[in-house]
């Protein structure tokens, strides 16, 4: 029986999408059965981010609506082969999605694999609400910035009123992954500090996902930045947010800059 | 140039401390908007107060401040306004305060 995550932020350009395709593939990598569920209906791109873009035959609506089964409409990764996507239909809108085809769905997903991410769409409107519906836990991917911040904020209020866990009065585990993070900023006090994030948003934290260069061109050739460069920062903050969720106590590592002699006279600045 | 610029920009408060600041007045105002019934209340109380302020003052929005104290028990709505110096002294010095 699978474990349902939501991949949730409120705001937009935030990384869901990046952060559902690397701890999607974190996971599979580690061996667990993993389906990443793209649920932004109308501007699909998990399956873009991931190099899938051109195996799509049938989507998520199609199997709502009893057009195609579940097992046609995946995607199986072909360098993870533990690793399945479920895409988003690019022509439908998502009204197409009805509560009672998703819930269909998701048992089925839930049956077959040991995880399932769901990644939002943006906003707090049906699509959002649909994603987040069946989840049992969530992870809130949050910039350190003011809007995105809010809107996390309030979709940590959504998950706690809005999902079925909330209407049978259950717990729902949230995280928060902090994205984009530039230690050097922070240092100098030009950007949120992972503390301040966490007393104002006050859930714990999954991860810190250093800002870097890395995540652009893993996203340019189709591939989780955990495939494309399993040693660079980034992945391996999706790696060890990973096994976070699967249950291993480790501490969460916070990128700092590193400025040696030479960086500092070519003023450049390296993360790690 | 920039030394000195530094040197000075310290003595203000750092552009995260005022993100954090502002978020968390503004979330404290938005969290309780939300759910409890007790914030409708809190908001007609601040509007009415407000307005019976204005009646008397001229009351600059940006040096109102409020703040909601929210305990399990009970919650406290704080309004501070600042009144002009003028006005005090033509009004014979009366601390205005609501």
């Amino acid at each position: 029986m699978a474990k349902v995550l939501v991949v949730t932020s409120g705001k937009g350009g935030v990384g869901k999408t990046t952060s559902t395709a690397a701890l999607g593939a974190a996971l599979a990598q580690s061996g667990q059965n993993v389906a990443v569920v793209d649920f932004d209906v109308g501007l699909r791109n998990l399956d873009l981010v991931m190099g899938a873009e051109r195996r799509v035959v049938f989507d998520l609506i199609n199997v709502v609506q009893g057009d195609a089964r579940l097992s046609q409409a995946l995607i199986r990764d072909k360098r993870c082969e533990t690793l399945s996507i479920l895409p988003a239909s690019q022509t439908r809108d998502k009204d197409a999605l009805t509560p009672e085809g998703v819930a269909r769905v998701m048992d089925e997903l839930r049956e077959k694999f040991d995880w399932v991410l769901c990644d939002s769409p943006a906003g707090i409107e049906r699509g959002a609400q649909l994603a987040m519906y069946h989840a049992d836990q969530a992870v809130i991917v949050t910039n350190p910035e003011v809007s995105s911040v809010r809107d996390s904020d309030r979709i940590i209020g959504m998950l706690d009123s809005k999902t079925a866990r909330a209407e049978r009065g259950e717990h729902m585990e949230k995280h928060l992954l902090l994205t984009r993070y530039d230690p050097a900023r922070a240092a100098r006090k030009e950007m949120l500090s992972v503390e301040d994030v966490l007393e104002i948003l006050s859930i714990p934290l999954l991860g810190i996902v250093p800002e870097s260069e890395d995540v652009l061109k893993s996203s340019n050739v189709g591939a989780p930045v955990t495939l494309a460069a399993p040693d660079s920062m980034p992945a391996r903050a999706y790696f060890e947010a990973a096994r976070r969720l699967a249950g291993e106590k480790i501490d969460v590592s916070v990128p700092v800059e590193k400025r040696g002699i030479f960086d500092w006279l070519f003023n450049k600045k390296r993360v790690a | 140039m920039s030394f000195l610029g530094n040197l000075f920009a310290k003595r203000q408060q750092s552009s995260s401390a005022v993100a954090r600041d502002r978020l968390q007045i503004l979330l404290a105002h938005e969290r309780g908007a939300g759910e409890s019934g007790d914030s409708e209340l809190i908001q007609k109380l601040h509007k009415e107060i407000m307005a019976v302020i204005a009646r008397h003052i001229a009351v600059d929005q940006d040096k109102v401040q409020i703040k909601v104290d929210r305990t399990s028990g009970c919650s406290m709505l704080e309004i501070d306004v600042e009144v002009p110096q003028e006005l005090l002294k033509k009004s014979g010095g009366e601390r205005q305060r609501a």
